[in-house]
């Protein structure tokens, strides 16, 4: 083993250089590899790290609540539980265990990651994965804490709906923001995940109702727990939104319309506030609240009622004789009216080679306005009608609000139609055929209104000329919230007074003088109103049809007290055969309205007993103002 | 020591080189392990450290060709203690590897085969000259780092057998192995690559695919390579503090304290910090180099080479994983890791060098 030649030794040393280079340069490599990342852009891994350690997550905001105009709640939200999901937490293969524990659908769960991928949200900011979690979800998410660090389970507010569907065109309800929603201006700020108000009051004052959500900044280990709190920006509650409903007269319409097709809204034609919109059938919009299910929705979606049309203002009918008090406006303004003005009703008249006939097969004799309005007699306003001529009857349909929206604070609203000679031109290129003025001007053919604008149109005529567009907030809280606002300007037009003195008279009669719509009268009080029965098809046509679709179109609208109206209420019953079948609930809510000012006028004076039973005292002359004005 | 050394004559540079590594070591292993279940691993490690050096000092007492001699017996008492461990050791990691000794230590013999094949290498070649080196010897002597290789492998710890390769790469490189011989083994290599693919298991793949896309699954081995870039390129150039390192402190880092370690280390000494380290384990690498150099005989520099050849590889397969150009392997850095097998191994390889310093002048 021992003295080996010299020379052996010599040509391992090249060997050994050789090595010594190898690893003067492996180690030079090695050494670049540090400055790559410690020294040329360390700030890519210094954000990384922090981005590691430090998780936001949301302190949600509790959505604002939603009351009625005396401060009853309407919508109220209820303490529940969400998940939240950090991506940067996140281990694919819990993915399966956790769609299965959540019970979401694994194809859901996935293609939520993916719009989470594509948006801007910062991976570690923890989006909602689902709402209103049951108990067993709940347990599920307290389980696997350990196991599942990318799970956040945080306490939030879930939105209660009143039951039955009370309100519920009105109120609308929320959701998740789906992506179309993501690309509009109203949500460019959100996040997808979020809760939004979709339709309705919900959808309308989103901006109010919806809080600022605050966050908590805290630093967690790898396994997500929490070891400090970096900081803390408080949730700023949305702010509650108070309806100009009237629970009372909105209980009232509603029930009215139980087990029926139609609609009822009752405005305050002073304001333009709207006391009740009710419309039926109706549906639940807790079924909405955390996620509709795909079977409810296909449900709602294919159920022949339609219950998510808001038939308040989408039903675009034809108004059948409700609109006969406007062509007697139209007639009284354009001057071919005085007071002379009558016909002679024979149960039916020939115009242009057509045989109309009045809704009285004996007719009604001679008629001057009170009367054709109070017996809604045809024949009557066919004369009237075909005096003014189509276009002066649209002009005035048109000036009192028919044919376009009211601009009520809901999406969504119809506009109607106005028939007229350039319509026609314009939608079928033919020329008008005077036959055509006749059925409108008993409030059929081409002509359609919806339910609120037939209260809005009768509210204005009711005021003298003024016409306040329809709104649910009032305007006083609306400045509050929206300091941008602006308040609208009523429109005011010119009427004569006497003229619209005989068209109230005539309203009045139908109701308390043997007319057609002494089904709404009430004992004691005024209340000026107009019967409508609207044809969907001719009579040739339904003959020997006793299909239930086919059915006249009840309508009835009507205002109280008739000199100083504090109330114009527009009831719509679909299939509802004739108009005073609908007057009735019109009657209701009118009746609820009185009840509720002698209510309030009572509780307003809790009185010392002395006091309430000194026949002079201010109890005594309280009663005696009511009793004024009961009449 | 055998009378006509002093402690004079020790490689004190070569001592002080790695004592002032492991210390730098022992510290980054406490930070790592602050309030964790392993937080006394550092006093663990500085008593490896000892058991260490009392072990360096014994391998350097008797003259380094006495334990070339009788090296077929070292070989066969390792590779029986290898079909031992195979047979009852423990599951630790996936692997049945560990040999558990009475007092609950347990020892990773196939550290300690390192030795044993450091000494190989020397038995082997080092009494021939090197003209006289043939293939067939060679092949031979490959072929019995294949045996163990192959036990080792199928433990399965696929990165301590592939450790033992530069031993016997550096050997035959030093024994003067011809280019053509070099081609045909790496045409061997070539075609063991596809074999070698197959007989992997699931998570040898899966590291190996991490390593090639390490964003394609960011919660497994390519996390950890993630989270490793992260955690050095967060320690900046001066690096966050002692125990303020929040990938290591949060346990962000995976195996921070053994694997890893260098990774803590970078995140809180920062780029300083590493230019430190690397220098100090290129000047131990040059001292042993340089032992080679100026050895007696051949099988001293057979040992020192090898030595160095097993150290380097070590130190530049964990350090480059850690920078992320490297894939994911179980392949400790040497003298800073946390574990008894290896440090004790290493010191043990370090006495074998200081052997053959001390009797440079003998032969």
């Amino acid at each position: 083993m021992n003295s080996y030649p010299a020379g052996t030794r010599k040509a391992s040393d090249v060997q050994i250089a050789v090595f010594q280079y190898v690893a003067a340069i492996t180690f030079l490599w090695l050494l670049s590899g540090f400055w790559q990342l410690q020294v040329q852009n360390p700030q890519i891994y210094s954000e990384r790290a922090d981005r590691n350690r430090i998780k936001s997550l949301p302190l949600l905001a509790p959505r604002g609540k939603i009351l009625d105009r005396d401060g009853r709640v309407i919508v109220d939200n209820s303490p529940s539980h969400k998940v939240l999901l950090s991506r940067a937490l996140l281990n694919p293969d819990h993915l399966q265990i956790i769609a299965n524990g959540l019970n979401i659908p694994f194809e859901r769960l996935t293609a939520k990651l993916r719009r989470l991928e594509t948006s801007n949200a910062p991976e570690y900011q923890a989006a909602i994965l689902k709402e209103n979690l049951t108990q067993a979800e709940v347990a599920f998410v307290e389980a696997h804490r350990s196991q599942f660090p990318e799970l956040e389970l945080i306490r939030s507010q879930r939105r209660l709906y009143p039951r039955g569907g009370l309100a519920a065109h009105v109120i609308g309800y929320v959701g998740e923001i789906s992506d179309a929603e993501l690309e509009l201006d109203d949500f460019m700020f959100y996040e997808p995940g979020a809760e939004i108000g979709k339709a309705g009051m919900e959808r309308q004052y989103n901006d109010v109702l919806t809080g600022t959500d605050g966050s908590r900044m805290v630093e967690v280990d790898s396994l997500g727990r929490e070891r400090r709190i970096f900081g803390k920006v408080d949730a700023k509650a949305g702010h509650s939104l108070r309806l100009t409903l009237d629970l009372d007269l909105q209980a009232v319409a509603d029930l009215a319309l139980e087990g029926k097709k139609g609609a009822v809204v009752a405005l305050d034609p002073r304001t333009g506030e709207v006391l009740a919109l009710a419309s039926r059938p109706t549906y639940d919009p807790n079924q909405f609240v955390g996620g509709i299910s795909s079977e409810d929705w296909r449900e709602l979606d294919r159920d022949p009622e339609h219950p998510m049309f808001n038939r308040s203002l989408q039903a675009q009918l034809a108004p059948g004789s409700i609109f006969k008090p406007i062509v007697a406006l139209a007639a009284g303004e354009s001057g071919i009216l005085d007071e002379d003005f009558h016909v002679t009703c024979s149960g039916g008249a020939s115009f242009y080679t057509r045989y109309f006939r009045c809704n009285k097969a004996g007719g009604h004799g001679t008629v001057y306005l009170r009367d054709a309005l109070k017996q809604s007699c045809n024949v009557y306003f066919y004369n009237l009608g075909n005096k003014l001529g189509i276009d002066r009857i649209a002009e005035y349909a048109e000036l009192v609000g028919l044919g376009r929206r009211t601009g009520i604070d809901l999406p969504h609203e119809a506009e109607g139609l106005v028939p007229s000679t350039k319509w026609k031109l314009r939608m079928f290129r033919e020329k008008w055929y005077l036959g055509e003025t006749i059925s409108v001007s008993i409030g059929q053919g081409a002509l359609t209104v919806t339910p609120l604008q037939a209260a809005y149109a009768l509210g204005g005529i009711a005021m003298g000329g003024v016409w306040h567009r329809p709104h649910l907030v009032s305007y006083d809280d609306l400045a509050e919230v929206r300091p941008e606002f602006e308040r609208p300007d009523p429109i005011k037009i010119d009427l004569d007074s006497r003229h619209l003195e005989t068209i109230r008279q005539g309203l009045w009669a139908v109701v308390n003088d043997g007319g057609t719509g002494g089904r709404a009268r009430i004992e004691g009080y005024d209340i000026c109103g107009k019967t409508g029965t609207a044809q969907l098809a001719s009579t040739q046509f339904k003959q020997g049809s006793d299909d239930p679709r086919l059915k006249d179109t009840a309508w009835f609208v009507a205002f109280a007290p008739c000199k100083e109206p504090e109330i114009v209420v527009a009831a719509l019953v679909e299939t509802g055969e004739h108009g005073h079948l609908a007057a009735p609930t019109v009657r209701d809510v009118i009746k609820s309205h009185i009840d509720k000012d002698v209510r309030l006028a009572w509780a307003r004076r809790t009185p010392p007993l002395a006091e309430a039973v000194d026949p002079a005292g201010p109890v005594a002359q309280a009663a005696a103002a009511l009793e004024g004005r009961l009449r | 020591m055998t009378g006509q050394y002093s402690a004079r004559d020790f490689d004190w540079v070569l001592i002080g080189l790695s004592l002032a590594i492991a210390a730098l070591g022992v510290v980054e292993i406490y930070s790592a392990t602050l309030s964790t279940q392993w937080q006394d691993a550092h006093l663990r490690q500085v008593m490896w450290i000892v058991v260490g050096l009392a072990l360096m000092w014994v391998v350097s007492a008797v003259d380094y060709n006495w334990w070339v001699e009788h090296v077929p017996a070292f070989y066969v008492v390792a590779f029986g203690l290898l079909l031992i461990v195979s047979v009852f050791g423990y599951i630790g990691g996936g692997a049945r590897r560990w040999l558990a000794l009475p007092g609950g230590a347990s020892l990773q013999i196939s550290e300690f085969v390192k030795v044993v094949l450091v000494l190989l290498v020397a038995y082997m070649f080092g009494e021939l000259p090197r003209e006289r080196i043939k293939l067939a010897k060679l092949g031979r002597l490959a072929g019995m780092f294949a045996l163990m290789m192959l036990v080792v492998g199928a433990q399965p710890d696929l990165s301590t057998a592939l450790s033992y390769v530069p031993i016997l790469g550096i050997g035959a490189a030093m024994a003067g192995v011809r280019w053509k011989n070099w081609a045909a083994l790496v045409i061997v290599c070539a075609l063991a690559v596809p074999i070698g693919w197959y007989s992997l298991k699931p998570y040898q793949k899966e590291r190996l695919v991490a390593y090639m896309n390490p964003e394609s699954d960011p919660q497994d081995t390519g996390y950890q390579a993630i989270q490793s870039r992260i955690a050095v390129g967060s320690g900046e150039i001066w690096g966050k503090g002692l125990a303020g390192g929040t990938q290591t402190q949060l346990r962000f880092l995976p195996t921070p304290h053994t694997d890893f370690i260098f990774s803590a280390y970078a995140e809180e000494s920062g780029f300083a910090g590493v230019v430190v380290a690397l220098t100090l384990y290129f000047a131990l690498l040059m001292k042993i180099v340089s032992n080679a150099q100026t050895s007696a005989d051949n099988s001293g520099m057979y040992i020192c080479m090898g030595v160095a050849a097993v150290l380097f590889f070590h130190v530049v397969v964990n350090i480059a994983m850690v920078v992320g150009r490297m894939p994911v392997t179980g392949i400790p850095l040497p003298l800073m890791s946390y574990g008894g097998s290896n440090t004790i191994t290493t010191f043990m390889l370090l006495g074998l060098v200081n052997n053959v310093r001390l009797r440079r002048f003998t032969n």
